[in-house]
């Protein structure tokens, strides 16, 4: 069948089939079930009122516990066993991890994204919030630094590509180097160590407009009072922005810092389209997927590493969370 | 905020100047992209986007005519280099002059226009800067000319033959299908599904409520690396496999948590008031969520329908794990990572056509919904 009439099918049938199991299981458990008339009226009132809660969250439960709940487990158990799966080798896949150089090089090389990745995006989205707020076409000036939000991780990675090629005719980074200093053409993806900050840097550039967009509604929530408090207090604009501003919104750059620190502990489509992981830049999520299809043992282990480093981030939002919640 | 006192207009100068070099920085790159993908390909290897409007020197080939009239003892053969059809395919409009005229490919410039290259035994070629060229030969020529080749001014040549060939030769177009294939249904359906969820944690009462909660939160982070193989196997157990229905599935999944909570948080939000006057009113609450819920959250719905779009448009990850490899169900990201980068490593104009083909959609829905993506992201900025 032709994918997109099997996609026509497939949004009649899954939009019409949620339509139609809510209603229906509404129906069956008012009329059927627990009809709210007879002698019971009021006890089957209450009892369908404790089950229509599930029959709401249904659905949603079952496709989390299947996509996301059961794979933690899944692939912890999986983690366990050989290439084939047939064999039980206990904590074997992860004594060979620590063992391997490419294991240690990706997880320094990811532990080096955690770092500057956020760091650089945090910083400039900062800085473009704060300088956009003031200036009239400040709009105009955050639309556009937010518009790599929209681009694909490859898009960027190929747009990048461009400004980093060798040729100086396409590069824009080697025809400065050559018309301005007339230095011979240098690949910028191929310098050792420092070559990860190239690619790092399309990370930042597609996540600072994230900081900006969130930092930037943080900077107009502050009350202007105790802005101008300060102005009459005698402080200076750095005052303003390092004692003043930061102080309160400093829980909104914690959420935003968090959140591009997992994205860059998962990212895989970068290093995959602009190196393959040569060159010395393998991170975790793409030395994963050069076991994928190959060796399922290692590549679960591989995601569990993972899992675990994002382990602290996910405790420390579920408390956040239940503190809302009270 | 511009009202507060204190500020210096002496800064204003530097901040309009700072926010515009980041600005720069920020659209040059994907400039370079739209401009290189409607450059001809001679163009794109011999100057730099940034000169596109400019015209460019290109070497180019031809041959000469081969009606001789004897001279002498020598054939004489006269023409305008310009006429000839290979030589043609190079320029688009008028060529500018001449610059110089070589009789091997290895020194196409050998002779500056408007010399006599000497070919030996007698022979001799000119070629002038207007394209006019003579060349004497002692034999008479067959019914192929001497090889000239050349270097010419070319004017600047913007074309749609990248897109062409992107879109006809390598499969893109087939891409460009399977894409929207992914992404619609995977937008779509993962919306209603939430959106009941999210009303339930947002206005039942129920046991463990607070704790769904808090378990939808810890898994808005959870690595999508950990579901590949497990869910893959899982797939496979049940006949599903490498398909399109696996892939609507696994981004249902996914983009669940994300769903839910964003949609919970807004509903949360809403005038308790009302959906009290609808209770007492007799309304059941299948009719709140439809008559009353669903219409006001429509902003959310909206927010999170672009995330999802943009997220299963632009996902690489797992459209390499859930699609089948072959090449008829490749979507575009899939088909610019694996199969153009490296086939056409060096055939900048079609990549730079492909990612563009493969980046305007999202585009579009960035630059027209704008607004609700924005709202979306203060309230959900977790994932």
């Amino acid at each position: 069948m032709n994918p997109l009439i099997q996609g026509l099918a497939t949004i009649i049938l899954g939009v019409g089939g949620c339509i139609g199991y809510f209603y229906a299981s509404n129906l069956l458990l008012d009329k059927v079930l627990y009809p709210a008339k007879g002698p019971n009226i009021a006890s089957n009132i209450r009892r369908a009122n404790i089950i229509r809660p599930w029959l709401f969250i249904f659905p949603a439960l079952l496709v989390l516990t299947v996509y996301l709940a059961y794979p933690v487990v899944g692939s912890a158990y999986r983690s366990l066993f050989n290439r084939s799966g047939d064999e039980f080798i206990a904590l074997g896949n992860y004594v060979a991890l620590l063992e391997s150089p490419e294991f240690r090089r990706s997880f320094l090389n990811n532990a080096l994204w955690a770092i500057f990745v956020p760091v650089m995006s945090v910083t400039a989205g900062l800085i473009a919030a704060q300088l956009s707020d003031t200036l009239k076409w400040g709009n105009i000036a955050k639309s556009l630094i937010f518009m790599p939000m929209a681009i694909s991780f490859v898009g960027a990675s190929l747009i990048w590509k461009f400004v980093y090629a060798v040729d100086s005719d396409i590069g824009l980074i080697n025809a400065v180097l050559a018309g301005l200093f007339g230095a011979g053409p240098i690949d910028v993806i191929q310098i050792p160590f420092w070559n990860n900050f190239f690619l790092m840097f399309i990370l930042v550039w597609i996540q600072t407009g994230f900081a900006m967009v969130i930092l930037s509604a943080a900077l107009r929530g502050i009350p202007e009072e105790t802005i101008e408090a300060a102005i009459l207090d005698g402080a200076n604009p750095f005052q303003i922005f390092f004692r003043i501003k930061m102080p309160q919104i400093f829980s909104t750059i914690v959420v935003v810092w968090t959140t591009i620190t997992v994205a860059s502990l998962k990212i895989f489509d970068i290093v995959y389209a602009m190196t393959g992981g040569n060159f010395g830049t393998e991170i975790l999520p793409s030395y994963m997927m050069s076991f994928m299809f190959r060796d399922d043992g290692r590549a679960t282990s591989v995601a569990l590493v993972i899992m675990i480093i994002v382990l602290p981030v996910m405790i420390s939002n579920i408390r956040q969370a239940q503190k809302e919640l009270r | 905020m511009e009202n507060i006192a204190g500020k210096k207009p002496a800064l204003s100068w530097a901040k309009n100047v700072a926010m515009a070099t980041m600005v720069l920085i920020w659209v040059i790159p994907t400039l370079g992209l739209l401009v290189s993908s409607f450059r001809d390909r001679d163009q794109i290897s011999a100057t730099g986007w940034w000169q596109a409007m400019l015209p460019v020197e290109l070497t180019a080939r031809a041959r000469t005519g081969t009606e001789a009239t004897p001279e002498g003892g020598l054939y004489r053969v006269e023409g305008v280099i310009f006429d000839d059809e290979e030589a043609q395919s190079y320029f688009s409009g008028t060529p500018g002059d001449i610059s110089a005229f070589g009789i091997r490919g290895a020194e196409p410039t050998a002779y500056p226009a408007g010399t006599t290259a000497d070919l030996g035994d007698g022979e001799t070629l000119t070629v002038n800067a207007d394209g006019s060229y003579v060349w004497i030969t002692p034999e008479e020529p067959g019914n192929r000319g001497q090889r000239v080749y050349f270097a010419a001014e070319s004017p600047p040549k913007l074309t749609l033959d990248n897109y062409r060939t992107v879109l006809s030769g390598d499969n893109m177009g087939r891409a460009f299908l399977n894409t929207l294939t992914v992404a619609i249904p995977a937008t779509i359906i993962p919306i209603l599904v939430a959106a009941f969820a999210a009303y339930s944690l947002a206005w039942m009462e129920f046991p463990i409520r607070g704790l769904l909660i808090a378990g939808i939160v810890g898994l808005l982070v959870v690595p999508i690396q950990l579901a590949l193989v497990p869910v893959l196997n899982l797939h496979n157990e049940i006949g599903v496999g490498q398909s399109f229905v696996g892939i609507w599935l696994a981004h249902t999944g996914f983009g669940m948590p994300l769903a839910v909570y964003l949609l919970r948080n807004y509903m949360a939000g809403l005038p308790r008031d009302i959906i009290e006057c609808a209770r007492v009113d007799g309304a059941t609450d299948f009719q709140i969520f439809t008559k009353i819920i669903l219409p006001l959250s429509l902003p959310a719905l909206a927010s999170f329908a672009i995330f999802q779009f943009l997220w299963t448009w632009n996902d690489l990850l797992v459209a390499k794990v859930f699609l089948p490899s072959a090449d008829e169900a490749k979507v575009m990201t899939v088909k610019i990572a694996d199969d153009l980068l490296g086939s056409r490593g060096g055939d900048w104009g079609i990549l730079a056509a492909a990612a563009f083909v493969s980046i305007a959609v999202p585009l579009g829905v960035f630059f027209s919904l704008q607004r609700f993506l924005v709202r979306g992201l203060l309230a959900g900025s977790v994932k």
